[in-house]
């Protein structure tokens, strides 16, 4: 299936192809022309085109996973700063439960500025700003760890193929990596030498994820075995 | 007055009558900005930062549609010989208004809604043309910026010097010749989203100018392009 993706680099204004595609994400129709919308690289597959852009900001969407610094509050929600241009809610009862008052909870006392959370999008349309909710399994606020600060579109490569790639990472450093969609990174490990390390992985995919045989070359520097996904460290 | 010309079509700064200030453009040089870009257009020296997209303030501003569009040109005080008052001129105002609208069919906003995209250009050092090179700069960091774009903005002026039409007027040849045609393009869209005239022409001379000036465009454009490769790939896009 690789073999029949053709990529190239592009840049704003760069037509990729003719004919009959359909334009898919960062590119648009010009006649029977699709040009590319940002820089990035450009994939042909299944007659459908788009760029997968090395810019830009995080587009908040539905379900995604987010990591969130609170930069304020209301009386009924907190604001969050999600690394993008709109700022994501959090209402104050779907922390507090339905029975909140606004009289009576303090929402200072559960989440400060300053404080980071994991989020879940619940809701994000053009109209409104991006309801976040932290009613699920895992989500909450972090209480420990390092954040680390990634292009948002170069997630999917540090997660990698069916989570090859952090999985990769997490197991040779024994650390816990949390992912937000919108480029924010959480790394915890008690390990003090796994935690360098795995932040310098994080920013290995970060500043060479458009580069062949990525995962190889983390590996190596991470000191696994190639070939094999054990985890074991070899000093 | 000085010789704009001499009798072999050689210009007051040695060019020949088509050729091009030498140009030069680096991406990605301030860290604080989302998008930035530095031109040096013969003796211009231009900064571009673009900031968004972000919260739009004033809030009466923002529309609810789509994402707006700002921009802002300022002359540094010491970027012309004698010190420029650095609160913005009339003809700031003029630039900043005509930078946008040639911007404006090319960015695609829509899809930022209630957010505004500034584009803050700083002129370090004027030299004719600053209109264009500022141009130049403020579309390649848009691009840096990650701002969707229908294509990039070449910019480049034309004009007619000593009875002949030149590409790429210096600022000598602004004040003493006979007319002046900056000109912005797309160039894989074939559109022109700028075009000024300061000056008289004919029907001809005008067909020939803007044809030289849009010639100049795209010559401008490939050095964008690689400007653009060299920052976002390692091998400068040779694939």
């Amino acid at each position: 299936m690789m073999e029949t993706i053709k990529r190239r680099y592009v840049i704003p204004g760069d037509v990729i192809t003719t004919g009959p595609y359909r334009p898919e994400q960062n590119v648009y129709q010009e006649g029977d022309r699709i040009i590319s919308t940002s820089v990035g690289i450009s994939e042909i597959y299944d007659n459908a085109v788009r760029v997968i852009p090395l810019s830009g900001m995080y587009m908040p969407k539905n379900n995604d996973l987010v990591i969130g610094k609170v930069i304020g509050h209301s009386s009924l929600s907190w604001e969050f700063d999600i690394n993008s241009c709109f700022v994501g809610f959090l209402p104050a009862q779907d922390v507090f439960g339905r029975d909140y008052s606004p009289t009576k909870d303090e929402l200072k006392a559960r989440l400060d500025k300053g404080d980071l959370v994991v989020a879940r999008i619940a809701n994000f349309d053009r109209s409104r700003d991006p309801l976040l909710t932290i009613q699920d399994r895992d989500l909450g606020k972090i209480e420990s760890g390092e954040l680390i600060k990634i292009a948002p579109s170069k997630v999917p490569r540090l997660i990698g193929k069916r989570g090859s790639m952090i999985q990769t990472i997490e197991m040779a450093t024994k650390a816990m990596i949390t992912i937000g969609q919108n480029g924010w990174i959480v790394i915890s490990c008690e390990d003090p030498v796994g935690l360098l390390k795995a932040i310098e992985a994080v920013k290995m995919v970060d500043a060479q994820a458009h580069t062949p045989n990525l995962t190889e070359r983390v590996k190596s520097m991470l000191g696994v075995e190639l070939g094999e996904n054990n985890d074991t460290i070899n000093e | 007055m000085t010789q704009l010309m001499n009798e072999n079509g050689i210009r007051c700064d040695g060019r020949k009558i088509d050729q091009l200030r030498s140009v030069s453009i680096k991406v990605g040089v301030l860290k604080n900005a989302d998008g930035s870009a530095y031109i040096e257009f013969g003796k211009n020296k231009i900064l571009a930062g673009i900031f968004g997209p972000r919260d739009v303030h004033p809030k009466h501003m923002a529309d609810q549609d789509t994402g707006i569009l700002r921009c802002r040109y300022h002359m540094s005080p010491f970027s012309v010989t004698e010190r420029k008052n650095p609160a913005p001129s009339r003809r700031e105002i003029e630039i900043s208004k005509v930078i946008k609208e040639a911007l404006q069919p090319a960015v695609i906003l829509k899809d930022f809604p209630r957010t505004v995209t500034d584009v803050f250009i700083e002129v370090l050092q004027a030299d004719g043309g600053s209109r264009c090179a500022a141009l130049d700069a403020a579309s390649v960091a848009l691009a840096d910026a990650g701002i969707p774009m229908r294509d990039l903005v070449a910019a480049c002026a034309a004009g007619k010097v000593a009875n002949q039409i030149v590409l790429d007027v210096n600022d000598e040849e602004d004040k003493e010749g006979q007319a002046d045609m900056p000109v912005a393009y797309m160039p894989n869209l074939s559109k022109i989203t700028l075009m000024q005239l300061d000056g008289i022409l004919t029907p001809t001379e005008y067909k020939t100018c803007l044809e030289t000036a849009i010639g100049g465009c795209k010559q401008v454009y490939e050095i964008q392009k690689k400007a653009l490769m060299e920052k976002y790939f390692e091998n400068g896009g040779q694939q």
